[in-house]
């Protein structure tokens, strides 16, 4: 009976789409990170983006959702595959930027609309910025900003830098730097992949360091605050919250505990929007959200309020859609600079045990309404 | 930089290559032995840091972890020596890279199948946490200290269990000729089975105890698997105690490398580019370690023959 409805419609879609092309339903491609090691951040990003496209009860959005392994080849194949024969109208998913990078330009390129749901390399930010590139999450050096910021907010005059010696982890040590007004005891770059710190340690503890900022993101993080705590060494950490995801931090246990980390969402955000999310999340997957969780929902929801304006096919409608931002987001207070990057606050988190789980708090606000660096090289 | 400061960096150089050479004793065994290319070693190294992160979950014993680290990576070897890597034997070299890189596949996959793609928790028991006072002001992490024994004294068991034991008279004749020890009545198949599931646990046993120090996930083992690589290369292929001497060769290179080059080349450039050229060359130095000792010794340090 129920199939036979669902045959009907079908050919009545086919046969309304004949005449108006406004009932196509909308396809949006998600390309993100589902095997090997960095497959948490995609699964998060996906179940996030799926639950509020879920919630939204949109009958017409479909989806097609593929694996890049974090490759960029394969992500450029995944995106041509979607567009040319899958015929998506928006692409979203990918976690990493130097996927972004292979992707984005060539998407939008083709007039597809590119949503971010992680990775927002500078270089689309700045001169490289497109009307159909949207980064839903932040700008990559943000985070780092306000972790610059807040160990100037904290007094601390002699920090430690670290991160590893890739172009995320140079952006991240000058993002650190562009607001931190102190001297720098040291500063490392560490070997993409590291997990050893043991001479970084030492080097720390020898330096006379009031505070360290390390950026080490997935098993790199785990693996330095585990010997950090051992070393004996007391200076307090601070990092992005990219080490400090609420599935990493299970992995970290008691060394994490006490760690500031900045971040522009926490699960204890005080909004509408977000006590229903994390209460959503939970009921449907069994888990606490990560951030990226978050930045997936945030799009999806972004896409839904867009689609209420303008269909996709109206391209200007649709961008004018997007750039008002008119959705309800997890981090309460959300619009987009110029440069269709978020103008938004960034907080400070510790890093707290809740019963037997590991968590973030809010702590503090490092920086109110930030944009971007770049957004004054974009011309759109 | 202090005394103190240089000693405490020898040692941690010294720790590195240790651990390099658990997951290298393995490698360079079943290639001397079997001449099997086994790119799913870290493979075997993954399963041991999962099987102890989770008896250690279950049970709260980071024995009882060890233990099952050493059992489940030597039963998962000797499961996929019999099923798959027992075909291979007689094939080149590009036939085995091929199928234990598919391997690596099915293992990574597999164990994000079973455990879920975040990174497990497996800590170090707390009677080995916290630092020791070593003479001269450093104070060192106690479990470091520990690994260092652990790994020496694993060095000295196989080196006796090569040189004085039955086993390992038939080990070495079967690195020197496989076909005559056939002959002799030797069941061959069931030695390379023994000597695969010794490589194995070895390679499950560094897992769980790197894995206590440094993060269980998903993939985990290929990076150390490039090192153990060029650990066996360096030592000679087939050498225990080549694998060993190269370990903390490697182990101390790069450590040092990596806390001395930025400093050298703050003496002639702006702080800068030192770092970033002090620390991308840092990254190279071990290659280019192995590169020399093959341009001077083309079978390895301690290699038998070219």
């Amino acid at each position: 009976m129920n199939m036979a409805i669902k045959g009907l419609a079908t050919v009545a879609m086919t046969a309304l789409m004949a005449t108006a092309s406004y009932a196509e339903p909308t396809k949006i491609g998600i390309i993100t990170t589902l095997s090997g090691g960095g497959a948490s951040l995609g699964v998060d990003a996906r179940d996030g983006l799926l639950l509020a496209l879920k919630k939204g009860g949109n009958e017409e959005i479909e989806t097609v959702v593929e694996d890049d392994q974090q490759k960029p080849d394969v992500a450029v194949q995944i995106a041509d595959k979607m567009i040319q024969s899958d015929k998506v109208d928006i692409l979203t998913g990918i976690i990493w930027s130097n996927l972004a990078m292979a992707v984005v330009p060539s998407a939008t390129g083709q007039g597809k609309f590119y949503l971010s749901v992680n990775a927002a390399p500078s270089q689309l930010a700045g001169q490289g910025c497109n009307k159909d590139y949207f980064s839903v999450s932040y700008q990559n050096d943000n985070l780092h900003e306000a972790a610059g910021q807040y160990a100037t907010d904290a007094g601390y005059a002699k920090t430690f830098i670290l991160a590893p010696n890739y172009p995320a982890g140079k952006d991240s040590l000058s993002g650190f730097k562009r607001y931190y007004t102190g001297e720098l005891a040291g500063e490392i770059y560490t070997q993409l992949g590291q997990t050893d710190y043991a001479a970084e340690i030492a080097q720390i503890k020898a330096s006379g360091a009031d505070s360290v900022f390390f950026f080490l993101p997935g098993g790199m993080g785990i693996a330095f605050m585990k010997q950090y705590a051992q070393s004996g060494a007391e200076q307090p950490l601070i990092g992005p919250a990219f080490s400090f995801d609420q599935n990493i931090l299970q992995a970290v246990g008691d060394a994490a505990l006490g760690v500031k980390n900045t971040a522009n969402w926490s699960k204890d955000l005080d909004n509408e929007a977000n006590k229903a999310f994390v209460e959503a999340y939970q009921a449907e997957y069994d888990r606490l959200p990560s951030i990226y969780a978050a930045y997936g929902y945030d799009t999806g929801n972004l896409i839904l309020a867009a689609l209420k304006k303008a269909p996709v096919s109206d391209a200007d409608g649709f961008r004018a859609a997007l750039e008002a931002a008119e959705f309800d987001s997890v981090r309460g207070k959300f619009s987009f600079g110029p440069n269709h990057h978020p103008v938004q606050d960034i907080y400070v988190r510790e890093v707290v045990k809740e019963g037997d789980i590991y968590t973030n708090k809010i702590v503090a606000t490092a920086m109110t309404d930030r944009d971007d660096a770049y957004a004054k090289d974009c011309k759109m | 930089m202090s005394a103190a400061l240089f000693f405490e960096q020898l040692l941690n150089g010294l720790q590195f290559g240790v651990m390099l050479f658990l997951m290298a004793a393995g490698l360079t065994l079943v290639f001397g032995v079997m001449g099997l290319i086994n790119l799913a070693h870290g493979s075997l190294y993954m399963v041991g840091a999962f099987a102890c992160a989770s008896v250690v979950a279950a049970t709260g014993s980071f024995t009882l972890g060890l233990l099952a680290s050493f059992v489940a990576a030597a039963f998962a070897g000797v499961i996929v020596e019999g099923l798959v890597l027992r075909r291979l034997y007689r094939r080149d070299h590009l036939d085995q890279v091929i199928v234990t890189f598919a391997l690596i596949l099915v293992f990574t996959e597999g164990t994000r199948w079973l455990f879920g793609s975040y990174p497990l928790y497996l800590d170090i028991p707390p009677a080995l946490q916290g630092t020791v006072h070593l003479p001269g002001g450093i104070d060192y992490p106690l479990f470091r200290l520990m690994i260092i024994l652990v790994g020496l004294l694993v060095a000295a068991l196989l080196f006796l269990a090569v040189n004085r034991t039955r086993l390992g008279i038939r080990i070495r004749a079967g690195e020197a000729d496989r076909e005559m020890i056939a002959a002799l009545g030797v069941d061959i198949s069931r030695l390379y089975m023994i000597v695969f599931a010794l490589g194995a646990a070895l390679a499950g046993f560094a897992g769980a105890l790197v894995g206590s120090v440094q993060s269980v996930q998903v993939g985990m083992g290929e990076p150390v698997l490039i090192l153990g690589f060029v650990v066996i290369v360096i030592g000679g292929i087939g050498s225990i105690g080549g694998a060993l001497v190269a370990a903390i060769l490697v182990g101390i290179t790069d450590t040092m490398g990596r806390v001395f080059l930025p400093m050298v080349f703050a003496g002639f450039t702006d702080p800068a580019s030192a770092n970033a050229t002090g620390s991308a060359l840092a990254s190279m130095l071990i290659y280019i370690l192995m590169a020399l000792v093959l341009v001077f010794r083309p079978s390895g340090l301690f290699g038998e023959k070219a």
